[in-house]
């Protein structure tokens, strides 16, 4: 389990989260539905997250990120585990136990244009949490839709219009509006910017910045974007089938990643800025697909595409050992051998083994 | 597939089991005593009443009384009416008529064949319809589109009954065109068969097409802005194989379903029909029984017809999981 | 207006200048849709040439006409619901206004197309070999049994395992990545000459988009196909394309050999897309220099360049001919094979010595 370095400093971290199961049932199609087994979407996820940070979750689809956002949240209630919010274990609370949680944990969605509602104006989009929570007394709402819409760098006076009025991004910061309603203290952003062109993931990345540094927000960032999430998180973690296979700082795990898996996914994604110097980083191509999530393999979950896999990986499951300051899940964990990744430009940083 | 198939035969066992109780349950707690009806008016007393009444069971509780009804749908029974007053009712049972004391399943059965020979217009103008939305899914927004979108507002506008009526009026009595023959069985003269049904088949096929051909327009019109539709096109099959294997192949799939649980319109159709045009159907029996109060035949052509809807659905999940592998495939 | 007004095709290239041409070029292509709420001018006056062997990059933002230009070239517009001028000769074989059987023998044969989705890119109700077969009867006259055997061939060849037993499979089967190799398979099946993938990779997880992307390189080095490689991705552009066209608003805006556009990008909108990515190398402590505002409506596309809405870098033009004249695409201080549609006198000092280093950094 994630021995995570500030846990042990004494000091309470403000998300703790140990051994985070979620288990949806599958059911049969017989007459009689009954269960016949588990998607194990997340099991034993452990991580801590402290005041203002901002913690990466990559991983390809089906791996269990949206369901994590989702736990925490509370919008699916954990199978088992503990998720501790400054402290407080908050995995096992009531609706109404929740109520004051709820507001310091917010979410902010993939899809702008399915997660507003079309039939509510944007003001009422952004002040239903204030509502919700009584915060504002009704005469200020206005006043402090506006001043929430000016944050989010949109036209205050547009509170009056519909979503289908504004394009994605702009949709997107209607979202992010919403989300900081409530002054939470943590975002959990899943994918908050896979559906935007471009140039318009940049605007909405630089102002989730902003707001991070302006109000001290900690997020759970969410995103299948490498590159994104190293640009957002100083900490990252990893997933693969419902578990965290390596986790560390952006320095760590983009530098010197440990985890087999973690080598795979860098040196395909394929990145602009290398590939203009003339240089590509080693190629390591994974065979196959993501193995089902209802039965997943033996031991080391990622050893059917591994090609370090032993007969130890089949058998036993690895811990999230510390090698070389992060901690990874794999029996062979060891910074890749063959590196010809050029120096890109000064102060960049380049691939080097450890 | 099996597995599929036994999993929708056992839930339309099921729904036609429940759609007895409650017709069985609408016709013991109706307002009407059925002992009241049995009873001879001119020399009914109350003696003779409260003996009808016992000898039917109606005294008995409501869940015995069905027991005994359902026992005699599979092996039939003696129906008793009073002492001395029984009749023979062999299975399947669906109780006696009140006014001819005769079982009523036999009776409905041989107006049977009748009433199926209308309600095969109903795959006339299922076919005509989607033929028609095809053509005009393909030249959609053309003026010929946009009458026939417009022809199908106005026609789903009028009840059913009054286009048939008014075909009866004007293309049989005032204008000539078709003669008024009755109904003569397939079996005894095919011709003189296919001239009675001509009639209500056409009205049936042009008020009901409209309907199938905006289904399948629509549908259609889905179906040919699908993107398999422009990988078949970029891979150069030709428009025509396009629209009739492609496009049309998925889309039928909501058409027929819609067919399924529009069936009963159908079958609403086929009683006006029967009526109108002087049909001696099921339909027909089941509205004369309706005049007299003859609740057992009324109950028995609600169950016959709930029958036939069940079946027509399972037919259709059938059909549709042969034309969709992700149903039968699952 | 830099168009020669085309309004009727152009006869079809004699076989001696064919010769000599690129395999596809298309000239001055515009392409629009009459909608209910005006014009929508798609495409305008879009130029370019693929070599056989050679891979072309299309990359732009969502919308820009990237789909558009590229369904032309198979003539998959349909007439009486869009307009198109200009000229696409495949093979010196015109394409606009082309009959519908000269179309139909093109498509699939010459040239095969591969979608973004392959889940809704084939059909859901017909196997995967049962849609091969079909692509491959189309245009070869040969036995049922031997299209069966030629389809399994293809799944096998694009790397699907137990390709006898797959070949009966419907899509809904196949895992994502293969559904998109059984699409390659279909689009390869009659050998194409050219070969366009429109966002092939884009629904795809990058594990899977990387053996996609190779499986695409390795097909058209086998085959010695033109490919044209359309994506919002300027990393799958990097690492795949010999040439890139980026496209803006229905127009091309930056053209030229791939390295040279990416290390000396000429043109603003170029150098607001490569400041918007976030890359694995660069310093995290600099923010992504966004490109302000949003696409413009190409039902009234703005005045003089497209991209003024939204330049940063007006201010190195004189008066306001951004506002008022459209730049040409012309070659910039690199060389011919570079061209770029701006009024900037000299964007490579700007880039190399104020940009590169916020940019790239
Ligand atoms: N509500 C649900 N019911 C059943 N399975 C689910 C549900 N939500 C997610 N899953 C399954 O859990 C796994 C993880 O999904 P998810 O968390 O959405 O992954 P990611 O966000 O990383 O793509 C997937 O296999 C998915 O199919
Ligand atoms: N059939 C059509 N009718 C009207 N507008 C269309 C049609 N097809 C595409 N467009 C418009 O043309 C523009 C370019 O689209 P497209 O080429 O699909 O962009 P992309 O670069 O994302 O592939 C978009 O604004 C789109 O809305
Ligand atoms: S022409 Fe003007 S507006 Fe257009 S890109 Fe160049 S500088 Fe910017
Ligand atoms: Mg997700
Ligand atoms: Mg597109």
């Amino acid at each position: 389990m994630s021995e995570h370095v500030q846990t042990s400093n004494g000091h309470t971290p403000l998300l703790e989260v140990t051994d985070l199961v979620k288990h949806f049932p599958v059911k049969s199609t017989g007459v009689v539905r009954r269960t016949i087994g588990q998607v194990q979407a997340l099991d034993g996820v452990s991580f801590t997250l402290e005041k203002g940070q901002a913690l990466g979750l990559v991983g390809e689809s089906g791996c269990g990120k949206t369901t994590t956002g989702r736990v925490i949240t509370r919008l699916y209630d954990p199978t088992s585990g503990s998720m501790k919010f400054e402290g407080t274990e908050i995995g096992q609370l009531s609706g109404r136990q929740m109520m004051p949680y709820r507001r310091e944990i917010q979410l902010i969605f993939q899809d702008p244009y399915s997660s507003l509602n079309p039939r509510h104006t944007v003001g009422k989009i952004v002040g239903t949490p204030l509502e919700v929570h009584n915060i504002v007394p009704k005469k200020q709402m206005i006043p402090k839709v506006q001043e929430l819409l000016e944050v989010v760098g949109l036209n205050p006076e547009h509170y009056n219009r519909y979503p289908s009025e504004f394009s994605g991004g702009q949709r997107q910061r209607i979202g992010i509006a919403r989300a900081l309603a409530l002054r939470p203290k943590l975002i959990v952003a899943d994918e908050p910017v896979s559906a935007l062109d471009v140039s318009i993931q940049a605007q909405v990345i630089n102002l989730l910045q902003d707001l991070q540094r302006e109000f001290g927000i900690a997020f759970l960032f969410i995103a299948h974007d490498l590159a994104i999430v190293r640009h957002f998180c100083p900490e990252v973690a990893v997933m693969y089938l419902g578990k965290i296979v390596e986790i560390g700082s952006r320095d760590q795990i983009y530098n010197t990643p440990h985890h087999p898996y973690t080598q795979a996914l860098l040196s395909a994604s394929p990145d602009v800025k290398q590939a203009a110097i003339g240089g590509r980083r080693e190629r390591i191509r994974l065979e196959g697909d993501v193995p089902s999530p209802i039965n997943p393999p033996s031991g080391c979950r990622f050893r059917t595409r591994c090609w370090k896999a032993q007969d130890v990986c089949a058998e036993k499951e690895p811990p999230l050992y510390e090698v070389g300051g992060r901690n990874v899940a794999c029996h062979f964990a060891e910074p890749l051998q063959v590196v010809q990744v050029p120096v890109v430009s000064e102060g960049a940083t380049a691939v080097s083994p450890t | 597939m099996i597995g599929y198939i036994l999993r929708r035969l056992v839930s339309a066992v099921l729904v036609v089991i429940a759609t007895s109780m409650i017709v069985f349950l609408l016709f013991t707690l109706g307002p009407s005593d059925p002992a009241q009806r049995l009873c001879s008016a001119d020399r009914c007393t109350e003696e003779r009443r409260a003996l009808i009444h016992q000898s039917l069971g109606l005294d008995k509780p409501v869940v015995e009384q069905y027991l005994t009804w359902a026992k005699g749908v599979f092996v039939g029974r003696d129906v008793s009416y009073g002492p001395g007053f029984s009749v023979d009712c062999p299975a399947p049972c669906l109780g006696i008529s009140y006014i001819n004391k005769e079982p009523v399943f036999p009776t409905l059965m041989e107006r049977f064949p009748a009433t199926i020979s209308i309600a095969l217009g109903g795959f006339m103008y299922l076919i005509v319809g989607v033929i028609i939305g095809v053509l005009a899914a393909r030249r959609r927004g053309t003026s010929t589109d946009r009458g026939l979108v417009a022809s199908t507002l106005i026609i789903s506008a009028i009840p059913y009954y009054l286009v048939a009526l008014l075909a009866y009026l004007y293309l049989v009595l005032k204008w000539g065109i078709f003669s008024e023959t009755s109904y003569v069985p397939l079996t005894e003269d095919p011709i003189g068969w296919a001239g009675a049904l001509a009639l209500p088949w056409l009205v049936l096929t042009v008020y009901f097409c409209v309907t199938y051909a905006r289904f399948s327009r629509g549908s259609m019109i889905e179906s040919l802005s699908e993107d398999y539709v422009r990988t078949a096109r970029a891979m150069g099959v030709s428009e025509s194989k396009v629209v009739a294997k492609h496009a049309l192949r998925a889309a039928v799939v909501p058409v027929i379903t819609i067919f399924g649980i529009d069936f009963a319109t159908l079958l609403a159709g086929t009683v006006f029909t029967e009526a109108i045009f002087g049909i001696n159907g099921i339909g027909r029996t089941a509205l004369a029984s309706i005049t007299q109060g003859d609740l057992p035949i009324i109950s028995a052509t609600v169950l016959i017809g709930s029958v036939f809807i069940v079946i027509a659905n399972l037919l259709v999940d059938i059909i549709y999981s042969f034309l969709d592998p992700r149903v039968r495939l699952s | 207006m830099t168009t020669v007004d085309r309004t009727m095709p152009e006869p079809v290239v004699a076989p001696s200048s064919a010769q000599q041409e690129p395999f596809l070029v298309v000239e001055d292509l515009t392409v629009q849709f009459p909608t209910h709420d005006g014009l929508v001018q798609a495409v305008t006056d879009l130029s370019y040439a693929v070599e056989l062997g050679e891979t072309l990059g299309i990359v732009g933002e969502s919308g820009s006409g990237k789909s558009v230009s590229s369904m032309a070239v198979l003539g998959l517009h349909d007439a009486k619901r869009s307009r198109l001028e200009g000229s696409i000769r495949v093979a010196g074989q015109e394409i606009i206004g082309a009959s519908k059987s000269t179309l139909r023998r093109l498509r699939g044969n010459d040239v095969a197309m591969i979608f973004q989705d392959p889940l809704t890119a084939l059909h859901p109700f017909f196997t995967v070999g049962n849609q091969i077969v079909e692509a491959y009867r189309l245009h070869n006259q040969v036995s049922k049994k031997a299209a069966w055997n030629r389809a399994i061939e293809m799944l096998d060849l694009v790397g699907i395992p137990e390709p006898q037993r797959r070949v009966n499979d419907y899509l809904h089967q196949f895992s994502g990545g293969m559904r998109q190799r059984a699409m390659i398979a279909m689009a390869l099946v009659n050998n194409p000459k050219l070969l366009i993938a429109d966002e092939p990779t884009t629904a795809l997880d990058v594990t899977v988009q990387a053996q996609i992307l190779d499986l695409v390189q390795t097909m058209q080095k086998e085959f010695g196909s033109a490919v044209i490689i359309i994506t919002h991705d300027l990393g799958v552009i990097a690492e795949l394309a010999d040439d890139v066209l980026v496209m803006y608003a229905g127009r091309a805006v930056e053209h030229g050999p791939t390295k040279e556009v990416l290390t000396h990008p000429e043109m603003p909108y170029t150098w607001g897309l490569l400041g918007s990515v976030a890359d694995v190398v660069s310093d995290t402590s600099k923010p992504l220099i966004p490109i302000p505002g949003t696409p413009p409506s190409l039902l009234n596309p703005p005045s003089g360049c497209p991209f003024h809405p939204r330049c940063t870098y007006q201010d190195h033009v004189e008066g306001s001919r951004c506002v008022s004249e459209l730049p040409l695409l012309r070659p910039g201080p690199r060389g011919e094979s570079h061209l770029k549609r701006c009024h900037i006198k000299d964007p490579e000092t700007l880039y190399q010595e104020e940009l590169k280093e916020e940019i790239m950094g």
